[in-house]
This record gives structure tokens, sequence and C-alpha cells, in this order.
């Protein structure tokens, strides 16, 4: 791929094909924490982090241990325990080396290990069958596209307690709502990229 | 007695994904059609039937500071049993459903009854607990999949409900109209569960 193929897949993967609006990947935490802004961005790095980080770790667990020893079956409990050894391990080292950070991103660390996003752009890594330095790419722009939608849709709920919202929809209805909003207007970004 | 409460309370009290807000990765993503919605809502009720089984079986056992560990390993394990059944025996809805089935070990539903209920709980207590949360999700995905599909492509489990030269609604099958569709929902059980609060108020005075 030339250059200019690279930005258009990144492109692609942060707007067009948004991991959270388009693919639905991620959408628990999407509702849970984004009430608050300083959650909303808190979340969204330690989102970064570990999903570009679990993207390259199962690769190589994919590619150098599971095809070798012909058990891919095995696929969905491999990953799922590399991604959940790995949050516990980031959580480890990061509280003893960077303790400003670790105070920062602490209680979203954990909840990481269940947010699908990143069992699934893991396993859409290897359905794609990407080679190690797409997946690379793919994991870190998902993950910021994930970030921009979260971090967006923050912004526009913190604006709610000042609104007069029915009864009915107070809540995650309202939310959903907005997010269905948020998805169409990210779908306008399908031009940008040609099929 | 209370085996028929544990089970009733999936259905109406704590229903995912409406009063339990979890599970909605594929709440959203597969109910584009009323089939694809049971599918996946089958396919869950398995696996939260045999982990709760197992999580309460094994709860004397399993020490508590590894417990979560310990679950996702089981449920991954019932994962891994219907991805590889529905290969072999249901092979387009395995298809149709795509990356949605090994994301069960993520639905934050399974997880959360096994720590709330299953790991404190006798075995039939928990697979009552169990199908009832299950079916309960499963009701709530044909319906809202059947929802979607009668106003996006205008058919019910793929027959034509509409006169023939009906516009089907498109919005309602991509991405934008699956939030959409599941916030009206959701309002629409705040209202029912509304009033019925208020019938039962009116009666008490």
């Amino acid at each position: 791929m030339s250059f200019g193929d690279y930005m258009l897949f990144i492109i692609g993967a942060i707007l067009v094909n948004n991991i959270l609006l388009a693919k639905f990947l991620g959408n628990c935490p999407f509702l849970g924490v984004s009430r608050r802004m300083d959650t909303a961005t808190g979340m969204s790095m330690a989102v970064i982090f570990v999903l570009t980080m679990a993207g390259m770790i199962t690769w190589l667990v994919q590619y150098y241990i599971l095809v070798p020893l012909d058990i891919e079956y095995l696929q969905t409990i491999a990953f799922i325990l590399v991604i959940a050894a790995l949050v516990q391990l980031v959580e480890i080292v990061m509280a003893k080396s960077l303790p400003a950070l670790y105070r920062a991103l602490g209680i979203f660390l954990p909840l990481i290990t269940t947010n699908c996003a990143v069992l699934g752009v893991a396993i859409i890594n290897i359905q794609a069958e990407y080679d190690f330095f797409d997946t690379l790419l793919f994991s870190f722009s998902s993950a910021v596209g994930y970030s921009l939608a979260l971090i967006l849709f923050a912004g526009i709920r913190e604006r709610f307690a000042m609104a007069r919202i029915p009864k009915v929809f107070q809540g995650t209805a309202i939310g959903l709502v907005t997010a269905g909003f948020m998805a169409l207007a990210f779908s306008g970004f399908a031009g940008l990229v040609g099929h | 007695m209370s085996l028929q409460k544990e089970f009733t309370k999936g259905l109406w009290e704590i229903v995912p994904p409406f009063r339990l807000v979890l599970g909605l990765c594929p709440t959203l993503a597969v109910t584009t059609s009323a089939e694809n919605g049971m599918g996946m809502g089958m396919a869950t009720t398995f696996v939260l039937v045999f982990s709760n089984l197992l999580v309460s079986l094994l709860r004397k056992f399993i020490p508590s500071n590894v417990r979560i560990a310990a679950y996702i390993v089981i449920i991954a394990s019932f994962v891994v049993i219907v991805e590889l059944m529905m290969q072999a025996y249901t092979f387009p809805l395995y298809r149709a459903l795509g990356i949605f089935i090994p994301l069960i070990v993520v639905n934050c539903i399974i997880l959360g009854r096994a720590e709330a209920f299953a790991g404190k709980r006798g075995p039939l207590e928990s697979i009552a607990d169990g199908l009832g949360v299950g079916i309960g999700y499963t009701i709530s995905l044909t319906v809202l999949g059947a929802f979607r599909e009668i106003l996006g492509s205008g058919t019910l489990w793929g027959l034509k409900v509409f006169w023939s030269g009906f516009e089907p609604f498109t919005f309602m099958v991509r991405a934008p109209g699956a939030f959409v569709a599941l916030g009206v929902m959701l309002a629409l059980i705040n209202f029912i569960s509304l009033k019925l609060e208020e019938r039962k108020r009116r009666a008490v005075s």
C-alpha cells in the first residue's frame, strides 16, 4: 500500500466504519461513562492504550501459537484470557511506574476487559487477514474513532442537564436516540472513502 | 414458589436490555430482522443457563479473588461450544450474526448474572434465573428485530406484510435506526411501567 492508501485506511477506520456507531462495539461503557466529560476522556485514553496493545498481542498469539498448534477454534478463549491478563498487567505496571496516570485511568481499566470493542477489533484483525503493521494501524485508529465518538457524545450529554426532557425519555432512552443521530451524522462521512 | 419467582423476574422486573441496561452491542447490531434477534437471544440463553449452573456448582471451590477470571473462562468455554454447534447446524444464521457470536463472551448480562446471582445461590435457582433472564432477553431482541424488520424492509420472518407499492423505511435497518429504535422502545417500557405503578398506587389508596 502507498502512503495515500494508509491515510484512507486510517480515515475509514476513524470516521466511516466507526467501531462504536457503525459496528456497534463497546456500547455499554459508551452509555455508562459518557455522563461527564472527565470520565469520558479517562475512558478514551484507557481504550486507546489497551486496544492497541491487545490488537498486537492477540495477532502474535494467533499466528505464533494458535495456527502452528492447529487450535484456532480456541481463539475466543485464548483472546479473552490474553486481554484479561493484559489489563491486569497494565494495571500493576502502571500503578508502580506511572502513579499519576494510574490515578487518572485506575477505575476504567478493569472495565475494559468486558468492553467488546477490544475483543471485537482483535477478531476483526484476524478475520480481515491483516498483517502485523495493518493490525497495529487498524487497532490504533479504531480506538481513536471510539474516543472521538465517546468524547463528542459526552459533550452533548452534559447539555442534557439544561434541557427539558420528557419523563419517559430521561436517562438511557434519550442517550440512545442522541447516539442514533450521531450515527446518522457519521454515516455522512461514507462519501469520503470510495468503495 | 421461589424458583418461579426467580424465573419470572427475568421476564419483566429486570428484563435485559431495558431494565438491566447491559448487552447493548448485540442488541443493536443483530436486530435487523426478527429471526436474527431470536437466534442471538437463544444462543445467549444457552450460554447463560449453563454458565449460571456451572458457576453455582463451583461457587464453593472458586477463590473469591480470582472469581472474575474463573467466570470468564467458564463463559468462554460455553461460547466456543455454541460457536461450533451453530457452525455445524445453523450455518446461515452463524454467518448473519458473524462476529457477535464470539462476542457473547463479553456480553455483560452473563458475567453480571454470574457475579450478582449464580455465585451466591444454589444450582436450581441459578438455572431458573438464567432461563428467565435469557428468555426475557430473547423476547426483547425478537420484538425489537420484528419492529425494525417490518418498518425497515417491510417483511416479517421473510414474509411481506405490506402492499406491493410500499416503500420500506430503510433508515430502520441501518446503524442509526438501531439506536433510535432501541431508545424509543426503552421510553415505551418506561411509559408502561410508570402507568402500572400509578394504577397500583391508586388501587392501594
